[in-house]
């Protein structure tokens, strides 16, 4: 059902920009509004999350760590799994961002002949994850040749890289084989593992098949039908330097292409996909495990009336004295 | 807002990498400069093989259908969609109309970004050649020249 619901949401979303973007004059909608339009929304929805965010306090300090502690010389510590300083804590972060080091720690728990628990390591959705996430990124920079004039070399060293294996004509791009296998695999897990079926929301297929499709679009535009790419330059150019234009004659493909992006952009800050800011701000992977060398003090506790034993030695001096008891001042 | 400093700065950066695109382009002062082809002027030469926006989008898929056709199937001309015959080669049928590869080719081919390597190897008559590819090929200490030996 949830499965069905944003496969559906999907199709309408494809169809709207198909019938959309073929009626005259509209394409300056689906080329130029939109994409403002979604660019706002997803940085301002990011920027009011993110300070909401930052609005609630960490009561307690909860690095979750997988290693020693540092504590005394002679115990060895393992700095990047447990971190003390904030070196050890950029370390991890960047393990856990660049190559989804907790995801890679990932278990499995099965009963194997009868009564017999067995656990197991499972690497197959880091696999996915891991090849989806960098294929595209990959993809992104790479169309920075669209978007960006002149274009910067890193992106055509980029895309020469990606073009390695010089297969066919436009020359196939590895990125895009592995993005559409990631996505395959990812959305076959949720869809035919039960346990993870019954746990999954239409929020987790949407996502999914939104990315597919915009893959899927993109490799259509490539190697199927072709589009215009001289005429997406000038559209895309003219957008990021205020001067938009609507060259005619581009395909339909591409505003599919596009507004599926914009969607999204737009969907972005509402979402799960949230996690992409939300990683750097996990306090079980962002803060430094060092509560035996720093008192972490709870930001939300109420100041305190404490009564000092300095005040208390000034309050009963006399009678303490009176009594012989030990005096810290005279 | 608690750790305001680094949450102001992650966003900074983020938005800024974010929209990168947009300063680019907006200093970069030639953004809006579009590619500038040089057309054939001759009346014989007005007609392409297939339509514009055909080569527009499909011209790479054509020239590899052509390879396709004439090294495996060993058909060597193509008929267009007004009847013309054209003989399936690119130096001949393709740079003989469009003679300057720079004012041409080139001109799309940079602005969006596709590097060819098709002439890394394969070469083209010398008097055909006058695009950056010509220094590299006409140079007489030319790796391909002395490699396959072209002679015109
Ligand atoms: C989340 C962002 C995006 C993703 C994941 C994505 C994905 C893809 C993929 C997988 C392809 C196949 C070819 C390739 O890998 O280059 C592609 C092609 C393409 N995309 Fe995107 N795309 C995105 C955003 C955009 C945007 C914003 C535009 C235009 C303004 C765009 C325009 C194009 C065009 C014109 C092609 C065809 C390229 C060619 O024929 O060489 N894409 N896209």
């Amino acid at each position: 059902m949830n499965a069905l619901f944003s496969l559906v949401a999907i199709i309408v979303i494809i169809a709207a920009a198909f019938l959309g973007a073929s009626v005259p004059h509209l394409d300056f909608l689906f080329g130029v509004v939109f994409p403002y339009a979604a660019i706002t929304v997803f940085l301002t929805g990011i920027v009011y999350r993110v300070i909401k965010w930052s609005t609630s306090p960490v009561p307690f300090h909860i690095p979750t760590v997988a290693g020693q502690q540092k504590s005394l010389p002679w115990i060895k510590d393992s700095p990047l799994e447990s971190p003390h300083n904030t070196w050890g804590v950029v370390g991890r972060m960047a393990l856990e961002i660049l190559f989804f080091r907790s995801l890679f720690r990932n278990t499995k728990m099965e009963m194997k002949n009868g009564p017999k628990l067995v656990y197991g390591s499972s690497k197959y959705l880091w696999l996915g994850a891991i090849v989806f996430h960098w294929s595209m990124l990959i993809i992104v920079l790479r169309h920075l040749r669209l978007f960006m004039q002149p274009i910067p070399s890193f992106v055509l060293g980029l895309d020469s890289l990606d073009g390695f294996f010089q297969v066919g004509l436009p020359g196939l791009y590895i990125t895009d084989v592995l993005i559409l296998s990631a996505l395959t695999f990812l959305i076959l897990r949720r869809l035919t593992v039960r346990r993870i079926r019954y746990i999954s929301l239409a929020a987790d297929y949407f996502p999914l098949f939104l990315l597919f499709s915009i893959a899927a679009t993109g490799v259509l535009m490539r190697y199927f039908f072709r589009i215009d790419l001289v005429n997406v330059k000038e559209l895309a150019v003219g957008l990021f330097s205020f001067h938009p234009v609507v060259p005619q004659g581009t395909g339909v493909l591409f505003y599919v292409h596009l507004f599926l992006v914009c969607t999204l952009l737009v969907y972005f800050p509402f979402s799960k996909l949230m996690h992409m800011p939300g990683i750097f701000l996990s306090p079980t992977r962002n803060l430094a495990n060092n509560s035996r060398m720093k008192r972490h003090v709870n930001p939300w506790n109420h100041p305190v009336r404490v009564h000092t034993y300095e005040e208390y030695e000034d309050e009963y001096r006399e009678k303490m004295k009176e009594a012989g008891l030990p005096l810290d001042k005279e | 807002m608690y750790d305001s400093g680094k949450i102001i700065a992650g966003l900074v950066i983020f938005i800024g990498l974010f929209t990168s695109p947009f300063w680019y382009d907006l200093a970069s002062g030639t953004a809006l400069q579009t590619p500038d082809l040089v057309l054939p002027t001759k009346a014989d030469q007005k007609q392409c093989v297939a339509s514009l926006e055909f080569m527009r989008r499909d011209h790479m898929a054509l020239l590899n259908d052509w390879r396709t056709q004439v090294v495996r199937d060993g058909i060597t001309y193509y008929k267009s969609a007004n009847g013309k015959e054209f003989e399936m080669r690119y130096t001949k049928t393709c740079l003989g109309c469009h003679t300057n590869t720079s004012q041409f080719c080139d001109q799309c081919h940079n602005y969006i970004g596709v590097t060819l390597y098709c002439l890394d190897c394969h070469n083209m008559p010398a008097t055909q050649i006058q695009g950056p590819m010509a220094a590299k090929i006409l140079n007489p200490n030319s790796e391909i020249l002395n490699k396959l030996q072209i002679q015109n």
